[in-house]
């Protein structure tokens, strides 16, 4: 059976986590593992187009991977003592049989290992997200290279620094204890959603590649969902994902600029995510601790009930943000609270709240605050305070489309 | 979030960099590169020719025309430049400790990012 490369990268990525879960118990060292492993895989990118798919590719993978190992040990032995050690390390061809209930239960916590260590509290969040995408989500460092638009040589570095680091921490291949793991949880969870919002931002124009990170992260988050499905928080997660992602054909015009939400041809949203998103939703919401995921999903969920913006039941809303703020209060909660309270009671109201966010040094990115002003003045019917804060905020943009909306308005016509 | 550092020179930056002086800074140019290429935080970097060298293009009467030398004379002009991926905090952290920031000084920019979010 020969296959087109796309279709054996669709194969290939899932298998990642699970083998090398494998190889790590199997050999020790993730950092080797996982180098061994990210070779196998541009091996049988290169190979099974060709040659067919293997009868068994996670073995397959396995068998590959530990033969560089062994061979890479070879020739630093070649240096150093380590004979002995070695012999002990050929793999004895196929890994031991375990039952698939068990092999399947074993995929399932070493895949779950894998998130919590590449997310671990040591790394930065550049570096979290590299080799999640790489060590469990099966991407070449060429492919998140070129995502996060930085060259290839810069992502290999980070990616091996964050090994390092994770070695020298003394991290070990085994699951949190419970009394860290909650904590590590919501780790993993902010790395997922930085990955989705990294693409979700580019879903336009020059940008596929990037925007290809909004289906490696719902593809990684509905794994997690899957490996803890009686977690509120992870279908929070998917269930934000799949209902934000649900617009993604209305929120840019052909020419690539941004349509806000009030605006969106609400026909091309994708009803089929959407009604998964309400599903996931509304399954998790009544399960008990109520999490910032969550409540942002059923925000969104709110806003996809509603057929033309102005159904939207902006009290609902406005109460949901209520909670957000008292469970997880943010400068970006404010701003988004400050917007429904003026949608319910009035654009002075809105402004009052954002007026709290001044001189807010929380707030890294300025120009949303700013943005939030202007609307808000604008909705209040004062259009040349409107336009002196759009302006204001196009200047302080850092995004070419973010600001080209904001210039837009900045001259729109009352 | 990208940044670019835009390394301001004087006429007399790169002088330093001869004699015994040079060498200990040329050291420490070189312990900051492999800082921020370790990290996997350098993008580019690249440094400048000297503003003698440059040429300009300029419209005048709607026709683009060349003249050599810069634009201006100025008593600081780029250098050079670097791109790091990382937070303002370490963008302002590694220009603080660039070996040139004596002589002319520098700027630290964010580069636009091509994507947006919903307004």
């Amino acid at each position: 059976m020969t296959a087109s490369p796309g279709s054996v990268e669709d194969l290939l990525r899932p298998l990642a986590p699970r083998v090398l879960g494998a190889l790590v118990r199997r050999h020790g060292q993730f950092d080797a593992c996982e180098d061994a492993l990210q070779e196998a895989m541009i091996e049988a990118l290169a190979q099974w187009p060709r040659d067919g798919i293997p009868d068994d590719p996670p073995v397959w993978l396995f068998t590959v991977a530990s033969r560089r190992l062994v061979d890479q040990w070879r020739s630093e032995s070649a240096r150093r003592r380590r004979e002995e050690s070695v012999a002990q390390l050929e793999p004895e061809g196929e890994p031991s049989e375990p039952s698939p209930a068990e092999a399947e239960r074993q995929g399932h916590d070493d895949t779950l290992t894998l998130l919590f260590l590449c997310c671990h509290p040591d790394l930065t969040p550049p570096s979290q997200i590299a080799l999640t995408l790489r060590a469990v989500g099966g991407l070449s460092t060429a492919e998140i290279g070129s995502a996060f638009l930085v060259p290839e040589a810069t992502m290999a570095q980070r990616i091996s620094r964050a090994k390092q680091r994770i070695k020298d921490g003394g991290a070990v291949f085994e699951l949190p204890g419970a009394d860290e793991r909650a904590e590590r949880l919501r780790a993993v969870l902010h790395v997922l959603y930085l990955i989705f919002n990294e693409g979700y931002t580019a879903s336009s124009g020059p940008d596929l590649q990037r925007a290809d990170l909004t289906r490696e992260a719902i593809r990684l988050t509905r794994m997690l969902h899957r490996l803890l499905p009686d977690d509120g928080e992870v279908a929070g997660l998917l269930a934000l994902m799949l209902l934000t992602d649900a617009r993604r054909a209305a929120r840019t015009t052909t020419a690539g600029d941004l349509v806000p939400l009030a605006d969106q041809d609400r026909s091309r949203w994708d009803q089929e995510a959407i009604a998964e998103g309400i599903e996931l939703i509304t399954a998790a919401l009544p399960g008990g601790v109520i999490g910032p995921y969550q409540l942002q999903a059923a925000i969104a969920a709110v806003h996809s009930e509603a057929a033309r913006a102005e159904d939207t039941d902006w009290p609902q809303i406005l109460a949901l943000y209520g909670l957000l703020e008292r469970i997880s209060p943010s400068p970006i909660v404010t701003l988004n609270h400050a917007v429904a309270l003026a949608m319910v009671d009035g654009p002075e109201a809105g402004l009052e709240l954002l007026a709290s966010l001044d001189g807010d040094s929380r707030l890294a990115e300025h120009h949303r605050l700013l943005a939030v002003r202007a609307h808000l003045l604008e909705l209040g019917g004062e259009t040349d305070r409107a336009r002196t804060a759009y302006r204001a905020a196009a200047k302080a943009a850092t995004s070419l489309p973010e600001q080209r909306y904001l210039e837009r308005r900045a001259c729109a016509p009352d | 979030m990208k940044y670019m550092l835009l390394i301001y020179e004087t006429p007399d930056t790169r002088e330093i960099f001869t004699g015994a002086e040079g060498t200990e800074l040329m050291g420490r140019v070189g312990e900051l590169m492999s800082e921020i290429t370790e990290a996997g935080e350098l993008v580019g970097t690249n440094a400048l020719a000297d503003p003698s060298t440059a040429k300009s293009v300029r419209t005048a009467g709607g026709t683009p025309a060349v003249t050599d030398g810069p634009f201006a004379e100025a008593k600081e002009h780029l250098g050079g430049y670097l791109i790091l991926e990382c937070d303002e905090a370490r963008a302002l952290d590694i220009a603080r400790r660039w070996p040139t920031v004596g002589s002319g000084g520098l700027e630290v920019r964010p580069l636009m990012d091509v994507g947006g979010a919903e307004m």
